[in-house]
């Protein structure tokens, strides 16, 4: 079982890069006023069928081969409709999937958004093939981290460069810290 | 708020020394198991433990930290796989930062496999 959202949101965005996804769009958005924690991650990669996508919230079955459970997209519906919210899958062969995960803030059940700094991080840094446009909403304040627009800047010096690594996680902890005022929830 | 000013500055400084840094056959390969058994299990904390300690133990020439999907053995999640070129494969399982910085200092530094953390020594009936 996970333990905070930002593992789940790990978790299916891994299944975007493994679905040969170049853009992956992660979004997450808090709204104390309206008790809600959106969260979306949108990918380019190859798509599911109805028939998948009505079996991916099944925890037995799956793509892969390596064993015969299926358990993310399972654990990430749960955890919303546990806590008062909304699951939902789109998705198109060829076009992308889009998961949402809608979430009650204040529900007692909700389990905690975690570092999803240190997620983005993780999915930036070890999958610099694909591209990542990442969202960040509290209260009506936001900011982006484009991986295409640091690609452009980069002009070829991988994101493992150290030196790099740490500035992504520096930009991802600072701006953050900016957007919400260092709100933990 | 932070801005892309200050990546251009790191950039050029990086920029001389990117060719050192290729991956190549002498490297060691060191692999963290990322499908949702791992992630579920804490890899996310070993991988950036790992990936904290080659780069600031100056390893990162040495040694390259990369992830990978379900490796097959769930239960015993976190794994790590250790790869040296010529040597055959080491699994460490049930790992966590702690584990992981042992084995950065014992096996990717000093060379000793750490045996009791590996899927070898694991009672396995």
């Amino acid at each position: 079982m996970m333990t905070e959202i930002s593992l789940n949101v790990l978790d299916v965005a891994e299944n975007s890069t493994r679905a040969g996804a170049s853009l992956v769009r992660i979004t997450v958005a808090a709204d104390t006023a309206a008790d809600r924690l959106s969260i979306t991650i949108a990918d380019n990669g190859c798509g599911m069928t109805p028939e998948q996508v009505a079996q991916v919230t099944d925890p037995f079955f799956t793509s892969r081969t390596t064993r015969k459970v299926g358990l993310g997209v399972p654990f990430f519906k749960y955890a919303a409709e546990a806590a008062g919210g909304s699951f939902s899958i789109e998705s198109e062969p060829g076009i992308g999937t889009t998961v949402t995960a809608v979430f009650v803030l204040s529900h007692i059940d909700r389990m905690p958004l975690g570092d999803i700094t240190s997620t983005i991080h993780t999915l930036v840094v070890y999958h610099p093939e694909t591209d990542f446009l990442y969202q960040y909403h509290y209260n009506g304040r936001s900011f982006t981290l484009d991986t295409r627009e640091f690609k452009e800047v980069l002009e070829g010096v991988p994101f493992d460069t150290p030196e790099i690594s740490a500035y992504i996680l520096d930009y991802l902890t600072e701006n953050k810290l900016e957007t919400d005022g260092g709100a933990v929830y | 708020m932070k801005s892309l000013e200050e990546l251009k500055a790191i950039r050029n400084k990086m920029q001389g020394q990117v060719g050192l840094r290729a991956e190549d056959s002498s490297q060691t390969r060191v692999v963290v198991g990322m499908a949702t058994c791992g992630i579920a299990s804490g890899a996310r904390p070993v991988l950036n433990a790992l990936s904290g300690l080659v780069q600031e133990k100056g390893l990162t020439g040495k040694v390259a930290v990369t992830q990978t999907g379900c490796i097959g053995l769930c239960q015993y999640e976190p794994i790590v796989e250790v790869m040296e070129p010529g040597k055959s494969k080491i699994t460490y399982i049930k790992m966590n930062p702690d584990k992981a910085a042992e084995i950065v200092e014992r096996h990717l530094i000093g060379g000793h496999v750490v045996e009791e953390y590996t899927l070898n020594s694991a009672d396995i009936k």
